[in-house]
């Protein structure tokens, strides 16, 4: 177990910057997602954590030692990092047993020692008795879990794992993520964990690092990134969340303030020390829509209704912002329909701090 | 409606058709009628003829001799193509693609022209050493004549080719699997040893079978090296009885032939035996690993390279420039001496020689231009065929290339011996049968990447000309043709560079009149006339040379492998 920092890290290829200036901190026994579209450099960020890539500029230390920095890079069979790949990438020309026990054998460790820890890891992962098989002959949640007993034998101070789920089909991503989080709660490893499913992370993670075109965009619980999301890719990223244009109207109070949004007033939850301005953003969610055929509100055009099975999908267009889509979900009985007028209204909502304002 | 579907059924029977009968011309009846004369010489079931072959020591120890030359130049082949293919692909040394062109031009030269290269490296006469007055004193045995010469020579020749399939396997090898080991602890050398190698295991198995198959079945350099030191294999030993014997001992050198496809046979039975023993299939794709950082010891293999380069290409390239300039054998050379009389002598002067530029030059190009108008077609039913059988087209073609070439020479010459039948059209003792021979031996090098060429085009491409309206020679003509041609046509180059100085062949079956520039460059030095050998030999490697420039403008327009030479 060890604390993992990266401090200022970047990563450039040829033409382009695939990390830019990511500072993280791992605390010992955290179980840190890092999220974000294809293409964000989250998958740079874990090869460079497993030393498979060297830093441009920035450093990265694991357990308190640098390993990655001005002074070189450590070699990653120095790093006592374990890695779970989205791929298994299990050696097909070793059984089951050869595959867990490598790291021992490159280690040299005792041959009795190396095989009581190979069937131990092997029923640690439910795998008992499938040593002898060839890991042609698994299926894809069993390689993957035989991934996991190869990265734990060595008991590794700090586990990565990259997409571990993106191969598997539903039904079997649910139990596995059942294990993962298992198995954290029973070794108290520091995980660092790559994904781009929001679920994933939400389920999985102390806290989640939201990832964008190589930098890092909010590093926060998962509830405080649902709530709270500090720009507006984070907030239109997680859950869909619905950016609207808002003018602040009073000085924050209390964790609130006033602000007037597509031509009526409401109060959204916002920072402390927010001021008055105009041109912000707030961030809404389907469940902060409602419709309000008499009440207060704003009037606008049902786009499309997509029914969903109890309940229905509905865009919406207000009519002092034409150019938005308001979507939330209408149950059964479902009674918009599409190019219908209606009003809606705004129940609450968060307002998106200046960028560049400190958490 | 039942018209036009009559139609395009019948253009299809007709490539079908057309397709079996030169498939059965060049593949199977050549070997149909070398097995009809082992088991059934003149005609009824015997085993005299395997008695008599069985019977003689010499057949032994040709035998033996075959064996300890394929499996000791094999070795080499797998140990030197290897080791070069890992340093140039897993290692971040410098050059790649110069590297991979000079390493690989061996291939590209007939083994009896490297035979003659290495040759005037060493040995009393030689005018290299005589630059530095380091050669040895006259009537000195030049010491490549020997067993231990013919392997280091076999193996130079075939370590490219290797290298170029484990270099093939090894760049499929996904990052995962070496970064899954170096997490676990391993460091480089430990991860080459105990996953990179193996998982490359198929790769190198299938390159020493391709080397064992190859170095059995090698004229050229035991026919060089092996001669003058009376070592010979089973090719040289088929060689000398012929030309002593003629057409009276074609029953037993055919058992010979038979004799050399069994060997060869085995060594690629063999491969497939290890490489099923183990699971090696890789089964995700990913990118390549990492290079491995050389550090400070970049500097150090990367002058090995080129160094390996230098004794495997450069120097013998340079012993035979120098030779093809000396007035005669063991002059030294020097500002006085040097002269062009040999090219002009070959060239112009010497009849033979001169008859068998052309001769080569024709038959080349006319192997060439037949291959890839035939391999457009059997590529078409191979690569997007329906039936099933047509898989079996794909190993017919195969065959007379990956049988020794020494067995389709004979197989031809028991074939026409005896005028065709019906015709009395004679093709023994003519230009015809040699051609005849290259046709159905190299009809796979320009079959080969017409079918990658197909399996790369989407074949929405001709659907859409069907759905046009377009039949089947239509299509063929306006649409598969251009989109293959570039692939067919570098296979057709390949065929031209090969068997312009091929040997193997054309000694069996050539005759006066019908020489080729491998059957002079030979008799030249038999005869002790090094330095006409050694300018032919300059004048093909410069021609094959520069079409390999020129192939290269074709490379944009080619599936990946197709040009060996191209990384």
């Amino acid at each position: 177990m060890a604390r993992l920092s990266l401090d200022h890290v970047t990563k450039s290829f040829a033409n382009f910057d695939a990390v830019k200036d990511v500072s993280i901190d791992v605390a010992d026994g955290e179980f840190l997602a890092v999220l974000g579209p294809s293409g964000c450099g989250k998958t740079t960020l874990l090869r460079l954590v497993a030393g498979f890539e060297k830093v441009t500029s920035g450093e990265i230390r694991i357990g308190g030692e640098t390993v990655s920095g001005k002074g070189g890079s450590v070699a990653p069979e120095k790093r006592r990092v374990g890695i779970v790949f989205q791929n298994y990438a299990l050696w097909p020309h070793m059984t089951v047993a050869e595959n867990i026990g490598y790291s021992l054998k490159v280690a040299r460790l005792d041959k009795a020692v190396a095989r009581q820890k190979v069937a131990d890891a092997l029923a640690l992962v439910n795998l008992q008795g499938l040593g002898d098989r060839r890991p042609a002959n698994l299926s894809g949640g069993q390689r993957q879990r035989v991934a996991l007993a190869r990265c734990l034998v060595a008991a590794p101070s700090l586990v990565l794992f990259d997409e571990p789920l993106a191969n598997l089909d539903v039904h079997l991503r649910a139990s596995m993520e059942d294990e993962f989080a298992a198995f954290h709660k029973r070794t108290g490893t520091t995980i660092v964990y790559i994904t781009h499913d929001q679920a994933e992370a939400m389920a999985l993670a102390d806290r989640i690092a939201v990832m964008d075109g190589g930098r890092l965009a909010q590093l926060a619980t998962p509830r405080e990134l649902y709530h709270e999301p500090a720009n507006e890719m984070v907030a239109s990223f997680i859950s869909q969340g619905i950016l609207l244009p808002a003018d602040v109207l009073t000085a924050e109070e209390a964790g609130h303030c006033k602000v007037r949004v597509l031509g009526t007033e409401l109060v959204v939850r916002c920072r402390p020390g927010e001021r008055p301005r105009a041109g912000a953003k707030i961030c809404c969610r389907s469940a902060d829509l409602d419709v309000s055929p008499d009440g207060p509100g704003f009037d606008g055009l049902v786009k499309r209704v997509i029914y969903q099975g109890g309940a229905a999908r509905i865009e919406f267009t207000p009519a002092a912002g034409p150019d938005l889509i308001l979507h939330f979900e209408q149950p059964d009985p479902v009674r918009l329909e599409s190019g219908a007028q209606a009003r809606l209204r705004i129940k609450s909502g968060w307002l998106i701090p200046v960028a560049g304002a400190a958490s | 409606m039942s018209t036009s579907t009559r139609e395009s059924r019948g253009q299809e029977m007709a490539l079908t058709a057309a397709v079996a009968v030169v498939i059965v011309l060049l593949s199977l009846l050549p070997m149909l009628r070398l097995i009809k004369e082992i088991v059934a010489p003149g005609g009824t079931l015997s085993t005299v003829a395997i008695k008599a072959g069985l019977a003689s020591p010499a057949t032994w120890i040709a035998t033996w001799h075959t064996l300890v030359a394929g499996i000791g130049g094999t070795i080499l082949a797998v140990l030197s193509g290897t080791l070069v293919a890992v340093l140039i692909t897993l290692t971040d040394i410098r050059g790649h693609s110069a590297l991979v062109l000079c390493y690989v031009m061996p291939l590209m030269i007939a083994p009896q022209v490297t035979a003659l290269a290495w040759l005037q490296l060493s040995g009393p006469a030689s005018p290299f050493l005589k630059l530095f007055g380091a050669a040895p004193p006259l009537g000195t045995k030049n010491p490549l004549y020997s067993t231990s010469g013919i392997i280091l020579l076999l193996g130079v020749q075939y370590g490219p080719l290797v290298f170029l399939l484990v270099r093939a396997g090894l760049r499929k090898l996904p990052r995962e699997l070496v970064e899954a080991a170096r997490a676990a602890g391993a460091g480089w050398f430990t991860v080459l040893v105990t996953i990179v190698l193996p998982l490359m295991t198929p790769s190198i198995m299938a390159a020493a079978a391709l080397a064992f198959v190859s170095c059995v079945g090698n004229f050229g350099i035991p026919a060089f090296l092996g001669i003058p030191a009376n070592y010979l294999v089973l090719p040289t030993l088929i060689y000398q009885r012929l030309a002593g014997g003629g057409p009276a001992v074609l029953g037993e050198t055919a058992f010979l032939s038979v004799l050399i496809g069994a060997i060869a046979m085995a060594g690629i039975f063999a491969q497939e035996v290890m490489s099923r023993r183990r699971d090696y299939r890789i089964s995700s794709t990913s990118l390549p690993a990492e290079p491995y950082e050389l550090g400070r010891w970049r500097p150090a293999v990367q002058a090995g390279m080129w160094l390996l380069i230098v004794l495997v290409l450069f120097l013998p390239l340079f012993g035979l420039v120098l030779t093809s300039l000396v007035p005669g054998y063991g002059i030294a050379l020097n500002a006085r001496t040097a002269t062009l009389d040999n090219y002009r002598f070959v060239l112009f002067e010497h009849g033979a020689a001169s008859r068998a530029f052309f001769n080569s030059f024709w038959l080349s190009i006319a192997a060439a231009f037949f291959a890839v108008l035939v391999a457009v077609p059997i590529g078409y039913l191979i690569a997007w065929g329906k039936q099933r059988w047509v898989r079996l087209l794909n190993l017919s073609v195969e065959l007379p290339y990956a049988l020794p070439g020494v067995v389709l020479a004979i197989a031809s010459l028991l074939l026409f011996l005896r005028p065709i039948p019906l015709t009395g059209i004679q093709l023994y003792n003519t230009v015809w049968i040699i051609l005849y021979a290259y046709l159905a031996r190299f009809l796979v090098l320009a079959l080969r990447p017409t079918i990658s060429g197909y399996h790369q085009i989407d074949r929405a491409l001709e659907e859409a000309a069907q759905v046009a309206g377009a039949g089947l020679f239509m299509r063929m003509r306006t649409i598969i043709f251009p989109l293959v041609a570039p692939a067919a046509i570098a296979g057709g180059l390949l065929i031209f560079m090969t068997a312009l100085s091929e040997l193997t062949v054309s000694a069996l079956l050539w005759s006066s009149g019908s020489e080729t520039i491998g059957v002079v460059m030979f008799s030249f030095e038999q005869g002790g006339d090094s330095n006409y050998a050694a300018a032919m030999s300059v004048i093909t490697v410069a021609v094959t040379f520069v079409l390999m420039l020129v192939t290269n403008l074709l490379a944009p327009y080619l599936p990946i492998g197709v040009l060996p030479w191209r990384d």
